[in-house]
């Protein structure tokens, strides 16, 4: 299995705070990796260096991207991110609240217009066929998650299961190769959480995906992920495969006396 | 198709305003002409405004800044050659651009792309700024635009002014370019651009983490708004046939602040709502400028400055109550006013979340 | 070529005169840069009325001494109340309303209150600029050497330093300036521990408007023309230095004062022909400042949390 994200010895250092160290990631394609730990652990942390967002204070992210090149994405603005394949969801839903529920989706499609500003304004041919064929595959992805009826609800007025399953399917718009899922089952009753765990895995099978994701729900971490890494206060305690991992000794200590969450 | 129909009706709907104007341009005394293009230039600039603070959530306070250089591209170059050693007596005028004469709507382009080049030079440091932040920037440079005109003398004539420039008061002339801006924008709008625009106003991280390059749509949003503001500014020169520095302090912004404020900042009918109301405010306001008296017995009360001090209060009031203004984010299309001509009443109590 | 010219040329009496004039208007800048960021510190919006202020001030002192005949020194005294007063309400019906509402509303706000501001200036005092009342005390020409100052371009850094020890003190050694600085630094948490956020905020602005007050008296003696606009220049130049100092540090607003008050008055005197663009070097100093270190020469990094 072919390599599709890295990171060598990526180290995240706030002032004196060390949220971060020594990350060594490995993720394959088509693999879904899970990132555990408790609160703090500085996994959200870990996405944001891979994203852009924070510029690691030392260490290197490493992407291969569709043609099998390695690419050094380290500090790596978000939109250029976001351009190569890699696409993610936020702890705290970040929607575009005020919009429909289909222009969050729509929107998310911006990045493969090639038209200018000027063609667009003028809707002039080519950028017309651009967007119909943008508008067919958002139609597509709607429909699939059952939000097609809803399209033109504003982002804030759906239920919150709704909202989160939004925020995956607006990240797929983006046509992404490297999906990152920053608790995705946060919220949701049992129920809900065993239909984001088959959703998963059919959204990872019909679009080639590659899925990371941080979660606290281990039902659904042990069901789905392929491999897990564990983190506790930034430092990465164990990893391997789901049965490894569960009867790792120093992963449960670190989960002693932690509130069980809902 | 909805669009077409759409498109279609607009169309017409311009056709039949455009015969409106028409009508003023002859029909209608001077008086009323001025204050309808008035309102139109205002309209312009207010939806040029809108581009950047309503519909991309950047605070520019730059407008009269771009006005002013549009107004001034009008002034420097349409005034006849033969006229200009009669403007530029102090300071004679600058032999580059002396002999340099363009019909009007020349000027207002170069007008709108001179603007648009100075926001782009604006733009690169200023935009990577936090909202307030970029409030006091823009309002900034906009003084430093003036400035520079008021001490470029052998270009601008300095603190004298422009005078003798050829006017423009045709209410059609007006008018077509009004449709344009406006047709252009919400085109612009309703494009994949439009919303990567909105999607910044709404969360610029998750803007990006969509492949929008923050500073690249800004910066185009605040390019177009300032192309506008300058032609709206450069008619505006024209209409009022003379050009000085002092017509373009940053106080004018907040007019048009008022405007995008009251008509919803993310409306573009608000826009053209807020001008007509603004507009027609300032004028019939006028009355509290002039002392009153009622059984002989003069008010103390009214005398010149109460209509700003009204106007500055009306401000005050929208964004205290009213924060969304009259159309908040919402347009009046033409399927709304079809399902309203449908059902009158009905119209009001429909629920659902889509605006 | 000019400026070494011109720094050749240049008499020590002339520069020391030049010096003086800088430092004067540096701590003018600086005291009223102290209001803007002491807001921004807390509150994270920009007063835009705050320049205002200082016109309204002069207003008041006018109409103090000129029309009521009131002794001066009872005056001053008077006007800094009235203007703290008046920051307080400004604060409590444009700002207070609006502090949950989105950033944009609080700007738009601040820009109508200074707009309402002017123009109420401007209608109840008319547009004809007035003269701020005479102190011959203050303003008789002392004779230092082989210069002529105004006594009161000596006072000015005087009563600035004092101000501005005071406020240290205020700030770092009561319980009101705790509560402050807890308040600046996370406000929900400063209320979860029992500060009341309404009174501290108050405070903080009485306290940036009577600064702002004996500015804005420092200042109509050393420049007495007095119009509804003479806020609007100052007020932007000293938010510009509080940025250019570190937002939010009491100290950068001082540095960043004195930066640009030295610069401005420096720079036309080196080179008189851009005596026309002086106004403009505020700007391209804060273009520069944001560019090269855009938390401010004093300020501290901050990350965004997402």
């Amino acid at each position: 299995m072919s390599s599709i994200l890295k990171t060598n010895a990526v180290t995240m250092q706030f002032g004196g705070v060390t949220a971060v160290n020594n990350l060594e990631l490995e993720i394959n394609e088509h693999e879904i990796v899970a990132l555990i730990g408790p609160n703090g652990a500085g996994k959200t942390t870990a996405f944001n260096m891979i994203t852009g967002v924070y510029t690691p204070t030392k260490g290197t992210v490493v992407y291969t991207d569709k043609n099998g090149k390695e690419c050094d994405i380290t500090g790596m603005k978000l939109s250029e991110i976001a351009k190569i394949g890699i696409a993610r969801t936020f702890q705290n839903i970040r929607l575009f609240k005020d919009l429909t529920v289909y222009e969050n989706v729509i929107i998310a499609k911006h990045l493969h217009i090639k038209s200018d500003f000027m063609s667009a304004a003028l809707h002039l041919p080519w950028y017309n066929a651009e967007q119909s064929k943008a508008e067919i595959e958002v139609e597509a992805l709607l429909r699939k998650v059952d939000l097609w009826d809803m399209r033109e609800e504003k982002a804030s007025s759906l239920p919150y299961g709704k909202q989160r399953r939004l925020e995956i399917v607006r990240a797929l718009a983006t046509e992404p190769r490297l999906l990152l899922l920053d608790e995705p089952a946060a919220g949701m009753n049992p129920k809900e959480t065993e239909e984001l765990t088959s959703f998963i895995k059919e959204i990872r099978d019909e679009y080639n995906l590659t899925i990371f994701m941080i979660e606290h729900h281990m039902g659904l971490v042990m069901e789905i992920s392929d491999r897990i890494y564990v983190l506790d206060f930034g430092e990465t305690i164990a990893k391997g495969i789901p049965s490894e991992i569960q009867n790792n000794q120093r992963v449960i200590e670190a989960y002693l006396g932690v509130d069980e969450d809902a | 198709m909805k669009n077409k129909r759409d498109l279609i009706l607009s169309a017409i709907l311009l056709i039949v305003l455009f015969c409106v104007s028409w009508f003023v341009n002859g029909e209608l005394d001077s008086y009323i002409r001025r204050i309808v293009n008035l309102c139109l230039i205002y309209a312009i600039i207010g939806l040029s405004m809108n581009v950047t603070n309503g519909f991309t959530g950047q605070f520019s306070l730059g407008q009269a800044g771009f006005m002013a250089i549009g107004a001034y591209t009008v002034g420097i170059f349409t005034v006849p050659v033969e006229l200009r050693a009669n403007v530029f007596y102090a300071v004679p005028m600058n032999p580059l651009i002396a002999g340099i004469q363009m019909p009007v709507w020349l000027a207002l382009i170069v007008g709108g792309l001179l603007a648009a080049l100075v926001a782009f030079l604006i733009g690169t440091p200023v935009l990577r700024l936090r909202g307030d932040y970029l409030a006091i920037a823009t309002l900034g440079f906009s003084e430093i635009i003036r400035i520079c005109i008021t001490n470029a003398s052998s270009f601008t004539n300095g603190a004298l002014g422009i005078k003798d420039i050829p006017p423009l008061n045709d209410v059609r002339y007006i008018f077509v370019v009004t449709a344009i801006t406006f047709a252009f924008i919400a085109a612009l709008i309703n494009s994949s651009y439009g919303r990567a625009f909105k999607a910044i106003r709404e969360d610029e991280i998750a803007a990006e983490a969509m492949g929008i390059n923050l500073y690249k749509h800004k910066c185009l949003a605040f390019m177009i708004s300032a192309f506008f503001a300058g032609i709206g500014g450069g008619l505006y020169g024209a209409l009022l046939g003379t050009v000085d520095p002092k017509n373009f302090l940053f106080t004018l912004t907040y007019n048009f602040l008022l405007i995008i404020v009251l008509g919803g900042m993310g409306s573009i009918t608000g826009s053209m709502l807020g001008a007509v109301i603004v507009t027609a405010g300032l004028e019939y306001l006028r009355i509290f400028d002039e002392p009153l008296e009622i059984f002989g017995t003069m008010i103390p009360l009214f005398r010149p400055g109460l209509r700003m001090v009204m106007f500055s209060a009306l401000l005050m009031a929208c964004v205290l109550f009213w924060r969304h203004g009259i159309m908040g984010t919402r347009e009046i299309t033409w399927s709304k006013l079809i399902a309203f001509c449908k059902n009158p009443l009905g119209f009001f109590k429909r629920k659902g979340a889509s605006q | 070529m000019e400026f070494f010219q011109g720094l050749l040329n240049m008499s020590g009496a002339s520069f020391a005169q030049h010096m003086v004039n800088g430092i004067s208007l540096g701590s003018l800048y600086a005291l009223i840069a102290i209001g803007y960021t002491m807001v921004y510190g807390i509150l994270l919006m920009i007063n835009f009325a705050h320049g205002d202020i200082v016109m309204m001030a002069c207003y008041f002192a006018y109409f103090g001494i000129t029309i009521f005949h009131v002794p001066w020194y009872f005056t001053f005294i008077g006007v800094i109340v009235a203007t703290a007063l008046l920051g307080a309400v400004i604060e409590r019906m444009a700002y207070r309303p609006l502090r949950d509402a989105p950033k944009n509303s609080v700007l738009i706000s601040a820009i109508g209150a200074s707009f309402l501001l002017e123009n109420l200036a401007n209608y109840l005092f008319s547009g004809r600029p007035m003269s701020f009342p005479d102190i011959p005390l203050l303003s008789q020409n002392i004779a230092v050497g082989s210069i002529k100052i105004q006594a009161i371009s000596l006072v000015i850094p005087v009563i600035t330093v004092i101000s501005l020890l005071v406020l240290l003190h205020i700030v770092n050694h009561t319980k009101t300036g705790m509560a402050m600085r807890a308040v600046s630094k996370d406000y929900e948490i400063a209320r979860v521990m029992g500060i009341n956020i309404d009174n501290i905020i108050s405070m903080t602005f009485i306290i940036g408007s009577a600064l702002a007050a004996i500015g804005a008296i420092m200042w109509g003696i050393r420049y007495p023309g007095i119009t509804p606009y003479l806020g609007v220049m100052p007020g932007l130049k000293c938010f510009i230095a509080a940025v250019i100092g570190g937002i939010g540090n009491i100290k950068g607003a001082v540095l960043g004062g004195f930066i640009l008050g030295l610069g401005e008055i420096l720079i036309v005197a080196f080179f008189p022909e851009l005596s026309g663009y002086r106004d403009a070097f505020a700007f391209i100093v804060l273009i520069i400042i944001l560019f090269y270190r855009p938390t401010g020469i004093l300020g501290e990094r901050t990350t965004e949390k997402v």
